[in-house]
């Protein structure tokens, strides 16, 4: 039975910290004893199918199957005009047709990936869907925040931003509370969904409160279109109340460490000084990217049936 | 007329009350109601009730524009299909019911395919733009005789428009039907804005959305005395709104789908768009509101808000799928479930949500009547314990987006009579 | 089959063997197949060292990414790779494993190897050898011959990971 990775929900503890250690051993393997290419995943096939515009996430994916051997089809479908919806099945079939194992998908509409596993036979990898989720960013973030903080359980995270529109905030925000981590969102109100106190995580307006206690901060992506949408004033009010300058980073304990998902929007939510700075782990984040997405098709195609995910 | 057959339905319940008796019809009314009664046709009846026939004030029939959804010819069979005597087709098809001409149209297609009475809607707005008022009472003039007016699909936001719309059709009796959607508070919306919604990722519509516009245009028939009809309310501030309004004393009335009836958002965890429809699925206390008020008349009517789509705008990402649902052949059914069943209403009060009621806020004469020697005999056979699961391959819709699909529900459409004549049988056309 | 003094006494003889054959055992590294593989591998350098005084390097190689049998089963949890600072090029790199049976799990070591570097040569320690070998795969250095049956199983307990050093003959596994 084929399972997919669509959501951090569908991970158990045992299943993210299954992910996690073979992510440690594969990049062990990769980085270390320089095996640039594992015969794992000989003769299966991945297809990247890109919804939506991603250099960063599809290069890491498409790495990620490469040196595990597999072959990998690049399927740029931006979408077509008139009907997004036939494109999505059309497509589906045809990948089916051409015997596809697993599918990586990036979409602009949540639940896209939702949509595509009930289509198609083999295992379906959400790569980040609308402003639902993206679990195999959330996996590389705890891979790096364990990999710089030697634990996730009891850590303290903090993510700052636009968590209403974020679909990296909703995966961490699942995955990190399996693995015992404890969140806390900061974002002005109008940032933050309805239904966010239901959430597994603590809400706060206030960064400056927040900082001194936290070990891993995360700083969001804000887009500069929101303005527009009146929820918040100007970019440059928002950076002086929620924007990690140099002044925020000294309130931080000395093994904090500054996340950020990338694309960053400098001197937005994020100083130049900061993300270049020590603490930084933005360039950790990308090379862990592509052992922690190795581990995930590893685990979801490497045998007779997957290891983890869910069955849709 | 008399060369008309005669139909004597056996052994039926009137309301489900009483005793069972024989029912005979002939050229087009009750001709008798008794024991022992013989006609050229006899329906067994027995173990069933006899209601009116259903009176469905929110009907999508697609025709004129999307036949391959919908047309007046398959919509009315499934009218009939789900004990509908009279439905009341929506303006929003293309092009828009906004003139005398398209609304004579589909009235006539109504008329010659005789499986139910189509009673057109007419657009508030000209082509539901809602900016300038579309010649309403041409329409209402027109052979359609148009009472309800809507811009359904859309909401008439503009405050200013609303309340002329509701003075203007006072001239004619007219009732303006409000589909209750604030737009800027719901600017690319897609589910119950709550829980579901923050984790699901998809932009919420919030229950404020649709109960401002209702507490607005309360307040503005409260003002100007015209006749404010809510479309397909759903959440429980909306109801404690009507309630409030009726208290005042203001024409104000109501209607609840049968989604809503019986579905939350918690159905739309699977992305899967069949339960994507507006006004959305809302929460449990939504729903149980919602009963409450259709239970003790704060909600005056069942209204299916039928909306078939061809399958491509439906087997597609939440995000680009079209909203709606069909519901004419399941709504006796699901409000059987979820009122009758649960001890909330009787038979005799289904009669007045779904028959009497929505045919006096549609001014329609010959529906919703008594059951009573001398009337049309517009009449559904309901078989209260039938027993059946809901195929959505087997209705007579052209569309198959019924979110009931897999239910299993009790009472099923033995038998529809439109003026004595069979239209339906066993839940098929006849 | 084995106790643990005669457990003992096998991996002595094995590290005079692994001496013997190696000239020395100069430029020799232990790489341990995990996870009884990799502690075997570690005795077999203990001993070397209280023989000769020689630090011999140890490490271990995970062959689950290069197994033949992975599509039969559902994906495992990967166990640790961990070479020895100098690496395995131009080195006599001697695998140690357990028990030794269908040689399926050489093959993969040895398909692992290849990806880390180029060995002088490769050779083979098993602390057991079962026989029904489906590969041509030999021992270099053999702890205890045990010719079995199919049906029947072959446990290698390690103080290490099971308490207490053991080699036992048990039926087959249901």
């Amino acid at each position: 039975m084929n399972r997919h990775l669509l959501s951090a929900a569908d991970l158990s503890l045992e299943d993210a910290t299954l992910i996690l250690d073979t992510a440690a051993e594969l990049a062990e393997l990769t980085e270390r004893a320089t095996v640039k290419k594992l015969p794992t995943l000989r003769g299966r096939t991945v297809v990247n199918l890109f919804f939506e515009d991603s250099t960063r996430t599809k290069t890491s994916f498409e790495l990620a199957a490469k040196r595990l051997s597999a072959d990998v089809i690049n399927f740029a479908a931006k979408g077509s005009s008139v009907s997004k919806g036939e494109t999505l099945k059309d497509t589906a079939l045809t990948l089916e047709a051409m015997g596809s194992d697993a599918v990586v998908i990036r979409h602009s509409w949540s639940g896209a990936p939702v949509n595509l596993a009930r289509i198609v036979r083999g295992s379906v990898v959400n790569a980040g869907d609308g402003t639902h989720e993206h679990p195999t960013q959330a996996l590389l973030d705890a891979f790096t925040m364990r990999q710089k903080l030697g634990r996730l359980e009891g850590l303290k995270v903090t993510i700052v931003g636009d968590i209403l529109h974020s679909r990296v905030a909703r995966s961490n925000v699942l995955l990190l509370k399996t693995l015992g981590a404890e969140v806390t969102l900061v974002a002005p109100p109008t940032l933050l969904p309805t239904g966010v106190d239901t959430w597994p995580a603590e809400v706060s307006y206030d960064l400056d409160a927040v900082l001194p206690k936290s070990d891993v901060v995360m700083m969001l992506r804000v887009q500069r279109e929101r303005m527009g949408a009146a929820y918040f004033p100007s970019a440059r009010e928002y950076s002086r109340r929620y924007g990690l300058d140099v002044d925020r980073v000294r309130q931080l304990q000395d093994h904090t460490i500054v996340m950020h998902p990338g694309p960053m929007v400098r001197g937005m939510e994020i100083a130049s000084e900061v993300a270049d700075g020590l603490r930084s782990t933005i360039q950790d984040q990308v090379a862990n990217g592509v052992s922690v997405r190795m581990a995930v098709l590893y685990l979801l195609l490497g045998g007779s049936e997957s290891a983890i995910g869910s069955e849709q | 007329m008399s060369s008309h057959p005669s139909t004597v339905i056996k052994n039926v319940t009137l309301y489900g009350e009483g005793d069972p008796v024989d029912v005979l019809m002939q050229d087009g009314v009750i001709a008798e109601i008794g024991s022992g009664l013989s006609g050229d046709e006899e329906v067994d009846a027995t173990g069933c009730l006899l209601l009116p026939g259903l009176v469905d004030l929110h009907t999508h029939l697609r025709e004129p524009g999307r036949e391959d959804a919908e047309t007046v010819d398959t919509g009315t069979q499934a009218a009939a299909a789900g004990g509908f005597t009279a439905v009341h087709a929506m303006a929003n098809t293309t092009p828009v019911a906004d003139t005398a001409g398209v609304v004579e149209q589909v009235w006539r297609l109504g008329q010659q395919h005789g499986h139910c009475d189509v009673f057109p809607v007419g657009a508030v707005t000209v082509g539901l733009e809602g900016k300038e008022m579309a010649e309403l009472g041409t329409m209402a003039d027109s052979a359609a005789r148009v009472r309800v007016f809507s811009d359904d699909g859309k909401c008439v936001s503009d405050a200013s428009l609303m309340r002329r719309a509701l003075e203007y059709v006072k001239a004619f009796d007219g009732v303006i039907a409000q589909h209750a959607q604030e737009p800027r508070l719901t600017d690319g919306a897609q589910m119950n804005e709550g829980v579901n919604s923050s984790l699901l990722g998809l932009t919420g519509w919030p229950a404020v959305a649709e109960e401002a516009i209702i507490a607005r245009d309360c307040l503005l028939t409260g003002h100007v005395g015209g006749r404010l009809h809510v479309c397909h309310l759903s959440t429980a501030g909306s109801v404690e709104l009507i309630r409030w309004a009726k208290g005042k004393g203001w024409d104000v009335t109501a209607e609840v789908t049968p989604h809503h009836l019986l579905l939350t958002d918690d159905a739309c965890c699977g992305y899967d768009p069949t339960f994507k429809v507006n006004p959305p699925l809302r929460t449990q206390a939504d729903v149980d509101a919602v009963r409450e008020g259709l239970a003790d008349g704060t909600i005056d009517a069942v209204a299916t808000d039928h909306a078939p789509h061809a399958l491509e705008d439906k087997e597609t990402e939440w995000g680009a799928a079209a909203m709606g649902m069909t519901g004419l052949e399941t709504a006796l059914a699901v409000v059987a479930s979820t009122m009758v069943e649960t001890g909330r209403l009787t038979w005799r009060q289904v009669a007045d949500r779904m028959s009497e009621t929505p045919a006096r806020i549609g001014r329609l004469e010959g529906h919703g009547r008594p059951l009573a020697v001398g009337e049309p005999a517009n009449v559904v056979v309901v078989d209260p314990a039938a027993g059946w699961v809901v195929d959505a391959a087997a209705m007579a819709s052209r569309s198959r987006n019924t979110p009931f699909a897999g239910h299993q529900l009790q009472a099923r459409v033995k038998a529809t009579f439109l003026r004595g004549s069979l239209t339906a049988r066993e839940g098929k056309p006849a | 089959m084995l106790d643990a003094p005669a457990l003992s006494r096998v991996v002595d003889r094995m590290a005079h063997e692994l001496l013997e054959k190696t000239g020395g055992g100069a430029d020799v590294v232990l790489l341990g197949i995990p996870t009884r593989g990799t502690h075997l591998a570690r005795r077999l350098a203990q001993r070397v060292q209280a023989f000769e005084g020689l630090t011999v390097p140890t490490g271990s190689l995970d062959v689950t990414l290069y197994r033949d049998d992975l599509r039969m089963k559902s994906p495992r949890a990967l166990e640790e790779t961990d070479v020895p600072a100098d690496g395995v090029d131009g080195k006599l790199v001697v695998l140690v494993d357990d028990v030794l049976f269908s040689g399926r799990t050489v093959r993969a070591a040895l398909d692992a190897l290849a990806d880390l570097g180029r060995p002088r040569a490769v050779q083979l320690a098993v602390l057991v050898d079962r026989g029904h070998r489906e590969l041509p795969i030999r021992p270099d250095y053999v702890g205890k011959n045990i010719p079995t049956s199919l049906r029947e199983t072959i446990h290698v307990q390690l103080s290490e990971t099971d308490g207490a050093d053991a080699v036992l003959l048990g039926p087959a596994a249901s």
